[in-house]
């Protein structure tokens, strides 16, 4: 691995090491919404329109600041992150489990694939009533729903994609006669990582989604809760705060999970915008 | 000993790629399978490997019939089939992964240094060119020393004197482990260099046409009289095979 580093730390100019240099132009992508931000903070100082139902940024801000001091904030964005996060792990595991498996053995795909694509065409909060009476109101029935909402994509993207597993590498895992678990692990899942990373991004995505039916469904602490407080309460900063909490944490995720996965994709030889 | 007596295959879309095929070939032999393209060449050697099962007929190694493939048969595909997501040094391990780490170490290093590219050992395969690839397939198979091994045109995407350095070693590789070879190859040169007996096959259905024992000594030279005179026999026998039963010269004969 090592050796690779090296060899191609000496390409002064090799395009991948290019693009993902930070030069800035990365910048370009927060010209729309600081614009938006600015006109509406002009907008509503001019008095042109009211900031009554629709808060300015910066009451936003404020808001989000309070919070945070309070040490709310905190409190809300830990309760959230923890059920997306046990949620999300659950998901993933099942949707990985089952999406290879039945990829892999056509019989087991026969006898749960239609069951699983007729479920999936249930909105997931329609499960809302039947997970409270299962598993009460408390956080093994919010955590059930955010994994059901991650299960789908993964196990979805994951069988299918074994499917289209280029057979001429699984004859070489043949030739070597691979195990059917080495064949799953050294070859079909190496294999179908870039469609599976996606599937995890959309099913964090997801997960995120969920996290707020959830926590709609009877909360004392969240982001959800917060939304729901800030409703009753009538105040409508507090709804946006905790909207843009959602923003940042979501996209700081999807971040977090897109980068920490490029290293296992070095290997591809995919297609390279122009810039 | 292996056995390939009265082999057929029938793909599934009806196409009848091999019908009876007859072929022994004595441990250590080597043989060269010659003859134009879709004549069931890749289909003998998956059959042989055990990767695919004739439809009739059978294949057997020192008795035991071939239904799967096993550790003493290597076979190299006609195309590089590198894992894009292993480096090259993990792609030859690939198939010796039982064996001890530090002994893999070893053993991918001489595999790599065999073909000519230990100093790419951490390279991706797409950094590869496509004989580079070929070459490390050939390592690929070549480091689990297996007992027969099969060829499917390992060269064809090399240079004439790359070419010949890895006929070398290929030979020199034989003179070791004295494996048993059967190689497909579109090089006639490559097959009287190569081969104790070169096996000419005809298409529609894919069947042997001749088999030629070219009586040129080991080590063979390629510039000398005798082995160029061979050549040319070769050479018409594989246009004959390539024209159509019939002798209808309407027919182009093809160029080989
Ligand atoms: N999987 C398959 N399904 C159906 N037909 C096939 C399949 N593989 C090969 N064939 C057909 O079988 C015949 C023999 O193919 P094969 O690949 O063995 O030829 P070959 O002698 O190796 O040719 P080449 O020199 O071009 O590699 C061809 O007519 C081909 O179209
Ligand atoms: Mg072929």
């Amino acid at each position: 691995m090592s050796t690779e580093i090296a060899s191609t730390a000496g390409v002064p100019d090799a395009p991948a090491v290019r693009a993902s240099r930070p030069d800035g132009k990365w910048l370009i992508g927060f010209a729309l919404p600081v614009f938006l931000a600015l006109a509406w903070e002009v907008a509503v100082a001019t008095q042109i329109v009211n900031g009554r139902l629709l808060p300015t940024p910066s009451k936003v801000i404020m808001t989000l600041v309070d919070l945070a001091n309070s040490g709310e904030l905190l409190d809300h964005v830990l309760a959230t992150l923890w059920r997306v996060a046990l949620g999300f792990v659950f998901g993933v595991a099942a949707g990985t489990l089952v999406g290879a498996v039945s990829g892999y053995w056509t019989i087991v795909r026969r006898v749960i694939d239609p069951s699983l694509q007729a479920l999936r065409n249930i909105p997931s909060i329609a499960w809302v009533p039947m997970f409270i009476l299962w598993f009460g109101i408390f956080e093994t029935s919010k955590v059930i729903l955010i994994a059901v909402g991650v299960f789908f994509p993964i196990y979805l993207a994951l069988s299918g994609a074994i499917l289209g597993v280029d057979r001429k590498l699984v004859e070489v895992g043949r030739i070597f006669r691979f195990s059917h678990r080495e064949m799953i692990t050294r070859i079909l899942l190496p294999a179908t990582l870039p469609s599976y990373i996606i599937a995890l991004r959309s099913g964090l995505g997801l997960g995120w989604m969920f996290v707020v039916a959830a926590e709609f469904m009877g909360a004392e602490q969240g982001l959800g809760f917060l939304l729901v407080d800030g409703q009753q309460t009538g105040r409508p900063a507090v709804i946006l705060a905790s909207i843009t909490s959602f923003a940042i944490l979501g996209k700081l995720t999807d971040w977090l999970l897109a980068s920490v996965s490029a290293r296992f994709l070095k290997w591809q030889d995919g297609f390279k915008p122009a810039e | 000993m292996l056995d390939i007596s009265g082999v057929s295959k029938r793909y599934p879309n009806g196409l009848l790629a091999l019908a009876g095929l007859n072929l022994a070939v004595a441990q250590g032999e080597i043989v060269a399978i010659v003859g134009g393209s879709g004549c069931g060449k890749s289909t003998a050697l998956r059959l042989v490997s055990g990767l695919d099962m004739p439809s009739s007929g059978s294949v057997s190694l020192d008795g035991t019939p071939v239904t799967a493939p096993r550790e003493e048969i290597g076979l190299v595909f006609q195309e590089p089939r590198l894992m894009p997501w292993l480096t090259i040094e993990q792609n030859v391990a690939f198939g010796i992964r039982h064996l001890p780490a530090a002994e893999q170490v070893s053993r991918v290093s001489e595999a790599l240094a065999r073909v000519g590219l230990d100093s790419h050992a951490g390279h991706w395969p797409r950094e590869l060119s496509g004989g580079q690839a070929q070459r490390v397939s050939l390592a690929r198979a070549l480091v689990g020393r297996p007992k027969v091994l099969l060829l499917d045109e390992p060269f064809s995407a090399l240079d004439a004197l790359t070419r010949g350095d890895l006929q070398d070693h290929l030979l020199d590789l034989w003179a070791y482990d004295r494996p048993t070879m059967i190689l497909v190859t579109h090089d006639i040169e490559e097959a009287l260099f190569l081969a104790d007996r070169i096996v000419v096959m005809q298409p529609n259905p894919g069947r042997v046409r001749t088999e030629v024992v070219p009586p040129v000594a080991r080590p063979r030279d390629r510039l000398n009289g005798e082995f160029l005179n061979w050549k040319y026999k070769l050479l018409r026998e594989l246009d004959h095979a390539s024209r159509p039963p019939s002798g209808d010269e309407s027919f182009p004969a093809a160029a080989i």
